[in-house]
């Protein structure tokens, strides 16, 4: 068996060694490097660019957006960002010149040479400025995306309720904050041809971009993921815009060209995760039974669309959280603003919704004396319920034994008892969350996608998978093997992972929206299916017996009056007679999904995980530090397909969680970020983080392989809530904006 | 292209101080980081990382001597150190990291000058006196006279830090160490401070002295609140007068790390702490 | 200047500006990109190194200071067979992006040839200077706690 097993990684070895290359550690003879100038301003037109006399500018190259030879935009949803800018700028670090030189310095010292004047525009900075149109940047009224969710009616529902509970919550910015920064390498062959190597998520993604932007067909791009040091949905979109440079410069200068970030420029350049104010109103029966609610959302898209409709349609259809409630109407917009671009981060949406959600009903569990445990056990969603876009959950619910177990394992009850009599200055509190997270594409996405994977059985008799799943960090190369190794009945050594390259490998669909495992998985698990098909067909031909009477298990093949033949001999004589034999698959949806795009009513999601968390505090009451002294998460994922990985998944997106709630912030003035460093913007260090506890619950999913969900963002939904819960338990603060910071906690204390 | 003088003698350093104008680097943990972060760096370099004699910590009467090219590691380690300048240990131990901690020095930390420098509260609580030398010999300049603006110090162009002279705690002295940073490690501090008291058994203060950092243009005494408190009883009313004292004496701002309302409450909150052990 | 190196026991002799990063020179002067560049400023830890036994940020070191070190890298902490602490590391899933963990590596070789026997709690101290962003440092002391256990037995 390989599924369920935690297998090592099978990159593992590379990356305890320094052996794993990333793409700051390639190079080639006659490499050049590039460089950025960009905007210094948050809205104006550039009214000159100045190139220093002083300098010798026929060392370097220099590409603006004249250079772009078919369409200077940054394909994705609309075609509103421009590669690079032409006389507006719209935000600080929007990329108006790029260079290449033969190094690192002269390219630094050739954009020192050039200046750039501006006539400043008012600017937009926040979503209030947005709204009162400060300043024009998309549209008429600075809205990107509205959507709507109805359900009932809240009009009438709210005349009967008891009690109604009005909050106003506000999360700000937060930084993916890979490790590695952002870098590609792109080389233009004579033909005119374009290589791009680098760090990235969605190899396809970057390969259309690319297209459109150099009008090439799809043979003449080739994208290659390079070991990926960290993405979190900061390199699902971005790597299209530093690829497309790079292919400018090199392009033009006919060497291969390096960008890669510093940190401080991919930090102000890059996308991040969009701020939001979220408002609920919430009427209830007085003992807590849920009868209507209204949620406002309005997110911070930044100055130009990117992602933003489909991060904001996540966050309407979670807005409410895992609970029922017959009469619910959602308002979501995503405005602009001058600010950079937000864009994909771990959770897209939900961690906003699900932090505005769950103070929500820590409000109302306050306002109505009831436990917080007892008001969720009371309306969580349970097997036939039916959620706020009316889709009726047939299956894999965990949601009773998600909430059980944290509970049970952290002696919920009895710790909200013990900690409310402080006997020091240092307060401790208990927190809770309870939360779900809907795997792969909303609605009809993962339809129009229709993911593609194959594998192939080759020469040495091993099989390859060919997806364009990218291995980031989070365990694709292994998982997909035990899947592959699991399905055929064969040994993982057996099975091998192919080059993410897109000249190789079909377009599976991007590296996002917690897919990998359980959409593009299947398909994995469903080409596997066929290849085991196929060679079953050729043995028995050979043998001469009825396919139906061929098994594989434990790597070996059996059939009736016939030895035992090892898997791997015969694949090899099979691929001599027949070629290489290579299966593909394709994503289609589990039945009786329906989705109706237009009034946003039906299967949100083919099916939705579930966690609780509980995080325990102690608060410095002189100091207003919060100090997490415990986390115990459970996560209903339908199946781990690898369990040690799955709990890593778990603890990362946690402290991501963890960070997003305590101390990640970044401070702006002038639409201009001033703490771009890693020694201003705040990640949590092995020191701010406890031991976890982490708990894995399999309610299979009927549709998945094996049985397995989305994991990948729910562990970054539910951390924040569960820490600012257990620090208004701890010291009566009630902190509706995060992180919160001592400071925050103290002027909440105040305001007391 | 720079020019590093790499020196393995006093004399060859002072002597390179006086010829020509250079830049000290020691451990180059601050040094390092403002060239990386767009800072061009100076023509002239004068590397004192070989300087051993600049490493030693030596008891000399009531006083330990200490080398300005002591590594934090090394101060964390010493038995004097440990023994004598508690309080320095723990500001030691909340410096950066490991790595900073191994890299970065004490002569370092004080020339820099930054208001937020961890172990500038504890130097200015305990009065000590700093060793300067050039080529026209060795001078002693108290510590806190040696600030004299926001990362101004009266070091002369051609002089280097040798070391410092820190008065031996005694028995009866209680001292503490807070640092208030952004995180439990690789934190710059929002507000810091050291105390050192003698308090007696009828809890009357007989000596106390306060340094603070982060809550300044540079780390500072806080004359009037230790005023307040010598010669005092430690009540109720006086830990109030003394919270109260102490936010007003202190002038810190808003920066991106943390508001002045926050470092003042704090700073208040932190010396009744202090004192409510007694 | 020229510059005498000892990395992972094999002399060099480089030909760089004296104030040159020892990571760009080890990187780049050396061939040996194992060590890692995350932030450039001594917060990150992934261009961590020994320098004479002692752990440090070779982002902050100029190279001038190290002439005649002996310097460890990731690449120096194995022959051909992995070293007790790097097997952990896989065995515990420790690694995921793996960019950090070059640095956290030899942070926890650090705290091991210090302290054989380290507490879990000494262990989060030991890699307080190395920022992870992809594991939630569980599994990494998971490891290195392994590796201590191990060298005992
Ligand atoms: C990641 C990180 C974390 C940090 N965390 C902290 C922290 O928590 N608390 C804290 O206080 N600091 C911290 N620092 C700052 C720094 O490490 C300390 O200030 C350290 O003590 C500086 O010592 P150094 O030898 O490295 O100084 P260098 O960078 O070598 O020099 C600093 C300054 O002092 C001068 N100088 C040094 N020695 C002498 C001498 N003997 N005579 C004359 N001039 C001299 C130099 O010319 C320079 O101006 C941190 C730095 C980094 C990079
Ligand atoms: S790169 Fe040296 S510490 Fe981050
Ligand atoms: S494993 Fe990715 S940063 Fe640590």
């Amino acid at each position: 068996m390989a599924v369920g097993k935690s297998i090592t990684r099978t990159e593992g070895r590379d990356k305890v060694t320094g052996k794993a290359k990333y793409i700051d550690d390639y190079t080639c003879p006659d490499m050049w490097y590039g460089k950025t100038l960009r905007s210094e301003i948050a809205h104006g037109r550039i009214i000159s660019i100045n190139f220093s006399d002083s300098f010798d500018w026929s060392q370097v190259v220099v590409v603006d957006y004249k250079d772009i030879p078919v369409k200077n935009l940054v394909a994705l949803i609309f075609d509103d960002q421009p590669l690079l800018a032409e006389s507006v700028v719209k935000h600080v670090g929007e990329p108006i010149i790029l260079i290449a030189a033969p190094s690192k310095e002269l390219a630094e010292r050739a954009i020192k040479n050039i200046e750039i004047t501006y006539e400043a525009f008012p600017a937009a900075l926040s979503i209030e400025e947005s709204l009162s149109v400060k300043a024009k940047i998309f549209g008429d009224d600075n809205i990107f995306k509205h959507y709507t969710i109805t359900r009932g009616s809240v009009a009438d529902a709210f005349q009967s309720a008891e009690i109604v509970v009005e909050g106003s919550y506000f999360v700000g910015h937060q930084e993916q904050l890979y490790i590695e920064t952002n870098g590609v390498i792109a080389t233009t062959k004579k033909d005119g041809s374009i290589i791009i190597q680098g760090s990235m998520q969605c190899p396809y993604y970057i390969h259309r971009a690319i297209k459109e932007i150099f009008g090439l067909s799809d043979e003449q791009v080739v994208v290659i993921q390079t070991v990926t040091g960290g993405g979190f949905g900061g390199k699902e979109d971005f790597p299209s815009v530093v690829a497309g440079h790079a292919a400018l410069l090199s392009r033009k200068c006919g060497h291969p060209v390096k960008i890669v970030y510093e940190r401080g420029e991919d930090f102000a350049a890059s996308t991040k995760r969009h701020p939001a104010l979220i408002k609920h109103r919430t009427g209830l029966t007085r003992d807590g039974q849920l009868l209507a609610t209204e949620v406002d959302i309005t997110f911070d898209g930044g100055a130009y669309c990117t992602l933003s409709p489909v991060v904001l349609s996540r966050g309407v259809i979670h807005a409410i959280g895992p609970y029922k409630c017959p009469n619910v109407k959602i308002n979501g917009s995503v405005v602009a603003t001058n600010t950079p671009p937000n864009g994909a981060f771990r959770g897209f949406g939900v961690p906003q919704a699900c932090f505005a959600g769950e103070m929500h009903m820590e409000k109302i569990a306050k306002t109505l004396g009831i436990s917080s445990v007892e008001l969720r056990r009371k309306n969580m969603l349970r097997e036939g319920d039916i959620t706020s876009t009316g889709q009726k959950l047939l299956y894999s619910v965990g949601t009773q034994e998600v909430l059980d177990t944290v509970i049970e394992r952290s002696d919920y009850l009895s710790r909200v008892e013990e900690y409310k009599n402080p006997s020091d200055n240092k307060c401790r509190g208990i927190g809770l969350s309870f939360f779900y997270h809907g795997g792969g594409f909303t609605g009809s996405g993962e339809e129009k996608i229709k993911g593609k994977a194959a594998v192939e059985l080759d020469t040495h008799g091993q099989v390859k998978i060919l997806t364009a799943s990218t291995e980031i960090g989070q365990g694709t190369k292994t998982i997909f093997r035990q899947i592959v190794a699991e399905e055929l009945g064969i040994s993982l050594d057996s099975v091998i992972f192919g080059d993410t390259d897109t000249s190789k490998v079909p377009d599976s669909g991007p590296t996002v929206a917690s897919r990998t495992c359980m959409v593009v998985g299947k398909v994995i698990q469903m080409a596997a299916a066929n290849l085991k098909n196929e060679i079953k067909k050729l043995v028995a031909q050979k043998v001469n017996c009825d396919i139906s009477q061929v098994e594989i298990a434990n790597g070996q093949i059996s059939c009736p009056d016939v030895e035992k033949l090892s898997f791997t001999q015969t694949a090899i004589e099979c691929v001599k007679e027949h070629g290489e034999i290579k299966t593909m698959a394709q994503y289609s949806s589990p039945p009786g999904i329906k989705w109706d795009e237009i009034n946003y009513t039906g299967d949100a999601y083919p099916v939705f995980s579930y966690g609780a968390d509980v995080v325990e505090v102690e608060v410095d009451m002189d100091t207003y530090e919060v100090k997490i002294t415990k986390v115990i998460t459970a996560s209903d994922i339908g199946k781990a397909i690898n369990p040690a990985m799955a709990e890593g998944q778990i603890e990362g997106g946690m402290v991501q969680a963890l960070g997003y709630g305590l101390c990640e912030e970044v401070v702006w003035r002038d639409g201009k970020i001033l703490n771009n460093r890693f020694t201003n913007y705040i990640i949590p260090t092995a020191l701010d983080i406890p031991e976890m506890e982490t708990i894995l619950v399999e309610k299979p999913y009927p549709y998945g392989p094996y049985g397995a969900k989305g994991l990948g963002e729910l562990p970054m939904d539910g951390g924040a809530p569960a820490l600012v819960a257990a620090i208004a338990n701890a010291t009566g603060a009630f902190i509706t904006e995060i992180p919160a910071t001592p400071e925050r906690i103290l002027a909440a204390l105040e305001a007391k | 292209m720079n020019t590093v003088y790499s020196v393995k003698e006093l004399n060859e350093a002072y002597k390179i101080l006086s010829q020509e104008s250079v830049k000290v680097i020691a451990g180059g943990t601050d040094l390092m980081v403002f060239y990386s972060s767009g800072l061009s760096l100076p023509k002239k370099i004068l590397d004192i990382w070989q300087l051993n004699e600049l490493r030693n910590i030596n008891e000399e009467g009531d006083y330990l001597k200490i080398g300005s090219l002591c590594t934090y590691t090394q101060l964390i380690n010493d038995e004097r150190v440990k023994h004598f300048a508690p309080c320095l240990v723990s500001a030691s131990k909340t410096i950066g990291a490991v790595q900073i901690q191994n890299r970065g020095t004490l002569g370092g930390n004080i020339v820099n000058g930054s208001p937020a420098g961890d172990s500038l509260p504890v130097l200015a609580a305990f009065d000590v006196k700093l060793e300067i030398g050039s080529l026209n010999g060795i001078r002693q300049v108290p510590f806190n006279s040696f600030y004299t603006g926001y990362r101004q110090t009266v070091l002369a162009e051609n002089e280097l830090l040798l070391g410092i002279l820190l008065p031996k705690q005694k028995d009866r002295e209680k001292s503490e160490f807070y640092k208030v940073g952004t995180r439990a490690a690789q934190a710059i501090s929002k507000v810091v401070i050291a105390f050192r008291a003698i308090v007696n058994a009828e809890k009357k203060i007989e000596f106390i002295a306060i340094g603070l950092g982060s809550v300044a243009p540079t780390v500072i005494r806080a004359t009037k609140t230790e005023t307040l408190l010598n010669g005092a009883e430690i009540t109720f009313d006086l830990i109030e007068q003394a919270r109260v004292q102490l936010s007003q004496e202190i002038v810190p701002i808003d920066d991106i790390r943390s508001t002045e309302h926050y470092r003042r409450v704090v700073t208040g909150n932190l010396i009744a702490k202090f004192l409510r052990v007694f | 200047m020229s510059v005498q190196l000892n990395i992972n026991n094999k002399d060099y002799v480089v030909e760089v500006a004296p104030m040159k990063r020892l990571l760009d020179v080890l990187r780049e002067d050396i061939g040996l990109t194992g060590t890692k560049e995350g932030c450039g400023e001594g917060e990150c830890g992934a261009c961590s190194v020994f320098i004479d036994g002692s752990v440090v940020n070779s982002c902050l070191v100029p190279v001038c200071q190290t002439n005649g070190s002996k310097i460890t890298t990731v690449e120096g902490l194995s022959n051909n067979e992995l070293s007790k602490l790097q097997q952990a590391f896989i065995d515990c899933n420790a690694a995921q992006c793996g960019i950090c963990i070059p640095g956290m590596l030899i942070a926890a070789q650090a705290l091991l040839d210090l302290n054989p026997n380290p507490s879990r709690g000494e262990i989060r101290e030991a890699i307080a200077g190395n920022l992870c962003r992809c594991t939630g440092y569980m599994k990494i002391v998971d490891a290195i706690e392994i590796a201590a256990t191990a060298n005992k037995g």
